[in-house]
C-alpha cells in the first residue's frame, strides 16, 4: 500500500513536471534568475535577490520595459551546482531571455550550451574570465569588469596612494583568496605586474574548508608583514579575514578586497574597529539615489519587497539593481534593433552586445554619479570599464576615490591566451553572429 | 492474482538459481528497460530527460558502486565523492590525449583510473575497521580534492580550473559536448548503466559476490574459511571504486557537460551517495536504484512539480520545504523499514504473491 503509494505519487509528480508549461501572457518577456537565499552563501544570496527582485518590481509598476512586461521569476539552487543546472534547463523550458547564472560553477557548466539554445549569459562580474573576449564567447557577458581589471584597479589605486608605480618597488604585496579557481583567478595578473614592477608577490590561500579559521594563515601575514593585503575571498572567508586583521593588529586601511568581498556584512563583521578596510566595486552604496528612493516608495513601502527598509542601499543590493538596469538598458536595444516588442533569447544577445550607458543616460535613470559610464562591445563583452575603490567608515560604505581605469593593456593579452586555450575544446564553434552597429 | 508463480517449473538448477526464478519478474524487467529505452526519450521533455533521468542513472551508478563496498562487503567509505572525480579527470586526461578513441571507450576505462586510486586508499582497510575506516576514506576525499585543485595537469593547465567537454561523436552522432541532445546522451547512459548493473549483479551472485558478503558477515570465520581478506577486501575496493569512477565520468561528460570538478565532486556528494545506499538498501542492487531516485530525483520533483501543477510558491520556500519533506520521509523511512526501500519492495512482493486471498 504504502510502496504503491509512494510509486502513485512518484509517477504522478514526474508526469506534471514532464507537462507543458503554462502559457504565457501577451506582451511579456520571461527572465528567470538563478538565487541562492538558502545554504551557507545566503548571506550574500539575500541582498542579491532582494536588489533585482525589487527593480524589476518597479519597472514593472511603471509599465514594463517600453510596455512589454518582465515575468520575473526566482530560481533557488543554494549556491549548488546540481541545482543552478537544474535551473538552467528549467529556465529554458519556459523561454527564458537571459540567463543569470549567480555561481562560477553553474556559468561554467551553462557556456557550452548557449549558443545551442540561443539564451546569452550575463555574469557581472564573476564567473570566466576568458569570456570577455566576445570574438570567442558570442553568447557570454561579463561586464562591467573581470577580476583581472579588479586586481589592476587595485594595484592603481595601491600606487596611486604611494605615488607611482615605480615607486612600488620593493613592498611586499600579499594576495589572501579562497583556494579554488575562483580565487587563485588574481594570481598570473599579479605575477606578471609584480616582475614589471619589483614588487613582492605573497600568497596566502584559505581552503574552502578552513575559511572561518584563519588563525594560523594569520600567523604568517604578521610575519611577513605585508605593505598591503588584496582579498579575493567569499562567503565565510571575508569577514573571517575582516576579524582576523583586527585581532592581528594589521593596519585596516592597507587591507582591499574585491568586490565580493565588499558586502556589508563582510565589514560589519569588524564593527567600527574594521573602519578603514577597502573594496574595489564599480557602483555606488547607499540609497541617496532618485531610482533607489523610487525603489523604496513604489515598491518597499508597499510591501512589495522582502528586504527591510533600511538594508535598501547596501552594497549587495546596490549591484542587482546595477544588474537590472544593465538588463532593461539591453532590452532596449535589443527592441530599438529588432523593431519587435516581445524579444527572445537571440535579440537580447544583439541588446547585450550594443549595451553602452553613458553618464546622460545614468543621470536619465536616476541614478547620476552611481557608476563610471560602461560600455560593451562585439570584440569587448567583459568591458575593462572604470572602477573605484569604498571604504568602511565604521557604520557603512563610502565611497573613496575617483573612478580608477584598470591597465587594459596588461589585462587584455591574459584574455586572449585563455579564451584561445578554451576555444581549443573540440566543438567550440566559430563565431558566427554578425556584430550589430551601435 | 497476476504475480504467482503456480505452474512455473524448475527443471535445472541454472533455471533454479536465476536471478529472476518468476516470469512476470523477467517480464516486468523487460517492460520496465522498454519504457526506459523507448517511452522515455521519445515522450519525456528535454528538462526531464536531462534534469531527472540523466541524474537518476548517474546516481544509481555511484550507488551501485558504493552498495558493493558498503552494502555487500561491510566497508565504510566516505570518499566516493572523490573517485568520482578520479573517474572525471581520467576520461578528461585520456579523451583529450586521444581524441580519436571513441569516448565510450574512454568512459569505461577511467574507471580503471579510480580503481587503482581506491586499491590504494583501501589498503587501511586491511587493519581498520568500521568508523576508523570512514575516517581513512575521509582522508582520501580531503587529500584527492587538494590534488584536484594544486595539479593544474590535471585541468590541462585551463586558468578557471575546469574540465570542458569537447565534442565526441559515436556513429557521426555527437553523444558529448554541447550540441549533444539530452536523448542520445541518456541513451548512451542508460546503455553503460544496464551493462554495468548486469555485471554488477553476475559479480554479487558470483564466487567473488559470496566471498565478500562472508567477509561482511564475519571477516574471521571467512578468513578461517579460507577467504583471503587482503585480496577480497582489495577487490571490493577496486569494483566499487571502478564503478564510482564510470560514474564520475559520466556525471562529467553525459549530464553537466564541463564544469568545475572541485565544486561538483566534494564531500557532500560522498554523503549523498551513502545515504543513497542506506536509504535504497544495503547489500541489494535495486536498492541503489530506489536511493538514487529519492535522494536525486525527489527533490527535483518536488522544486518543479508543484508548480507545474499550480502550486506556486516562492523558490526559497520550495526549497526549505523539499528539506523538510524530505527530510521527514527519509526518517519516517528508517522508522518503517530500517532495511531500506529494497526490503519495502520485497515485502511488496511477497504480498503480492498471496494477494487477494491472504490466507
Amino acid at each position: 500500500m504504502k510502496l504503491k503509494f509512494i510509486l502513485a505519487c512518484t509517477i504522478g509528480a514526474s508526469a506534471l513536471a514532464a507537462a507543458a508549461i503554462p502559457a504565457r501572457a501577451q506582451d511579456s518577456v520571461t527572465l528567470v534568475t538563478n538565487a541562492y537565499r538558502t545554504g551557507g552563501f545566503s548571506g550574500s544570496g539575500i541582498p542579491l535577490g532582494n536588489g533585482m527582485r525589487d527593480y524589476i518590481a518597479l519597472v514593472n509598476a511603471k509599465g514594463g520595459v517600453n510596455g512589454v512586461k518582465i515575468n520575473f521569476e526566482e530560481c533557488e539552487t543554494g549556491y549548488d551546482t546540481k541545482k543552478s543546472v537544474e535551473c538552467y534547463e528549467q529556465a529554458k523550458a519556459k523561454g527564458n531571455i537571459l540567463y543569470l547564472p549567480w555561481s562560477t560553477g553553474a556559468t561554467l557548466a551553462a557556456i557550452p550550451r548557449l549558443h545551442i539554445d540561443k539564451t546569452p549569459l550575463l555574469s557581472m562580474g564573476y564567473g570566466l574570465s576568458a569570456a570577455a573576449d566576445g570574438n570567442t564567447f558570442p553568447w557570454v557577458f561579463s561586464p562591467p569588469l573581470t577580476y583581472w581589471d579588479g586586481a589592476s584597479v587595485a594595484l592603481n589605486y595601491i600606487a596611486g596612494k604611494e605615488g607611482g608605480m615605480d615607486k612600488l618597488k620593493g613592498k611586499k604585496i600579499g594576495l589572501i583568496y579562497l583556494d579554488a579557481p575562483y580565487g587563485k583567478e588574481p594570481i598570473p595578473f599579479l605575477t606578471n605586474m609584480s616582475k614589471k614592477f619589483g614588487f613582492e608577490l605573497q600568497l596566502y590561500p584559505v581552503p574552502a574548508a578552513e575559511m572561518q579559521n584563519q588563525g594560523a594563515l594569520w600567523l604568517n601575514i604578521r610575519r611577513d608583514k605585508p605593505d598591503y593585503l588584496y582579498s579575493q575571498g567569499f562567503g565565510a572567508m571575508s569577514p573571517t579575514a575582516v576579524k582576523e586583521a583586527i585581532k592581528n593588529n594589521f593596519p585596516m586601511d592597507h587591507f582591499l578586497g574585491v568586490w565580493w568581498s565588499g558586502g556589508d556584512n563582510d565589514a560589519q563583521a569588524g564593527g567600527a574597529e574594521a573602519k578603514g578596510y577597502k573594496s574595489v566595486t564599480w557602483h555606488q552604496v547607499g540609497s541617496n539615489f532618485p531610482l533607489i528612493q523610487e525603489i523604496i516608495k513604489e515598491v518597499v513601502d508597499k510591501g512589495q519587497s522582502l528586504t527591510e527598509k533600511g538594508k535598501v542601499g547596501e552594497a549587495q543590493y546596490n549591484r542587482t539593481v546595477y544588474q537590472g538596469v544593465l538588463i532593461t538598458e539591453a532590452m532596449r536595444n535589443a527592441q530599438k534593433i529588432t523593431g519587435k516588442k516581445v524579444i527572445n533569447g537571440e535579440d537580447m544577445r544583439r541588446g547585450l552586445e550594443t549595451l553602452e550607458i553613458t553618464d546622460a543616460r545614468w543621470k536619465e535613470l536616476g541614478l547620476e554619479g552611481f557608476a563610471a559610464p560602461m560600455k560593451v562591445t562585439c570584440a569587448d563583452h567583459g568591458g575593462h570599464n572604470k572602477a573605484f575603490v569604498i571604504e568602511w567608515d565604521g557604520t557603512k560604505w563610502v565611497k573613496a576615490s575617483d573612478f580608477i581605469a584598470p591597465s587594459i593593456d596588461e589585462v587584455l593579452p591574459l584574455i586572449d591566451a585563455a579564451a584561445k586555450d578554451y576555444a581549443k575544446t573540440d566543438g567550440w564553434p566559430k563565431r558566427s553572429e554578425a556584430c550589430d552597429a551601435k | 492474482m497476476f504475480y504467482r508463480e503456480t505452474g512455473q517449473f524448475h527443471t535445472t538448477y541454472a533455471a533454479d538459481m536465476a536471478v529472476f526464478p518468476i516470469r512476470q519478474d523477467r517480464i516486468g524487467l523487460a517492460i520496465i528497460l522498454g519504457v526506459a529505452a523507448v517511452a522515455v526519450p521519445l515522450l519525456g521533455s528535454s528538462f526531464f530527460v536531462s534534469s531527472v533521468m540523466i541524474p537518476f542513472l548517474v546516481y544509481a551508478l555511484a550507488a551501485i558502486g558504493l552498495n558493493i563496498l558498503t552494502g555487500y562487503t561491510g566497508l565504510i567509505s566516505l570518499g566516493t565523492g572523490a573517485f568520482m572525480g578520479v573517474g572525471a579527470f581520467a576520461c578528461f586526461k585520456l579523451t583529450t590525449a586521444f581524441p580519436n578513441v571513441n569516448i565510450i571507450v574512454w568512459i569505461l576505462a577511467s574507471g580503471l583510473f579510480s580503481a587503482a586510486i581506491g586499491m590504494l586508499f583501501g589498503l587501511p582497510s586491511l587493519r581498520v575497521k568500521g568508523f576508523y575506516l570512514a575516517v581513512t576514506t575521509l582522508a582520501a576525499q580531503f587529500f584527492l580534492q587538494w590534488c584536484f585543485i594544486r595539479i593544474p595537469w590535471l585541468y590541462n593547465d585551463s586558468s578557471s580550473g575546469s574540465i570542458e567537454v569537447g565534442r565526441r561523436t559515436l556513429f557521426g552522432v555527437p553523444i558529448t559536448g554541447a550540441q549533444a541532445s539530452p536523448q542520445t546522451r541518456y541513451l548512451v547512459l542508460l546503455g553503460i548503466v544496464v551493462l554495468m548493473t548486469w555485471v554488477a549483479s553476475n559479480i554479487v551472485h558470483g564466487r567473488i559476490g559470496r566471498s565478500w558478503m562472508a567477509v561482511r558477515d564475519m571477516d574471521i570465520a571467512a578468513e578461517l574459511m579460507g577467504i583471503k581478506l587482503l585480496r577480497t577486501k582489495l577487490t571490493a575496493f577496486a569494483v566499487s571504486s571502478f564503478y564510482a569512477g564510470v560514474a564520475g565520468a559520466c556525471m562529467m561528460f553525459l549530464w553537466y557537460g564541463g564544469g568545475e570538478p572541485n565544486d561538483i565532486f566534494n564531500i557532500n556528494q560522498s554523503f549523498n551517495i551513502l545515504f543513497m545506499v542506506i536509504l535504497g538498501g544495503l547489500g541489494s542492487l535495486i536498492g541503489s536504484f530506489f536511493g538514487a531516485a529519492f535522494i536525486s530525483s525527489l527533490p527535483t520533483l518536488f522544486k518543479f512539480g508543484l508548480p507545474a501543477i499550480g502550486i506556486n510558491i516562492a523558490g526559497a520556500t520550495a526549497e526549505h520545504l523539499t528539506f523538510m519533506v524530505v527530510g521527514a520521509l527519509i526518517v519516517i523511512f528508517l522508522i518503517v523499514e530500517p532495511h531500506g526501500l529494497a526490503r519495502l519492495w520485497q515485502i511488496a512482493k511477497e504480498k503480492l504473491r498471496l494477494w487477494p486471498f491472504p490466507h
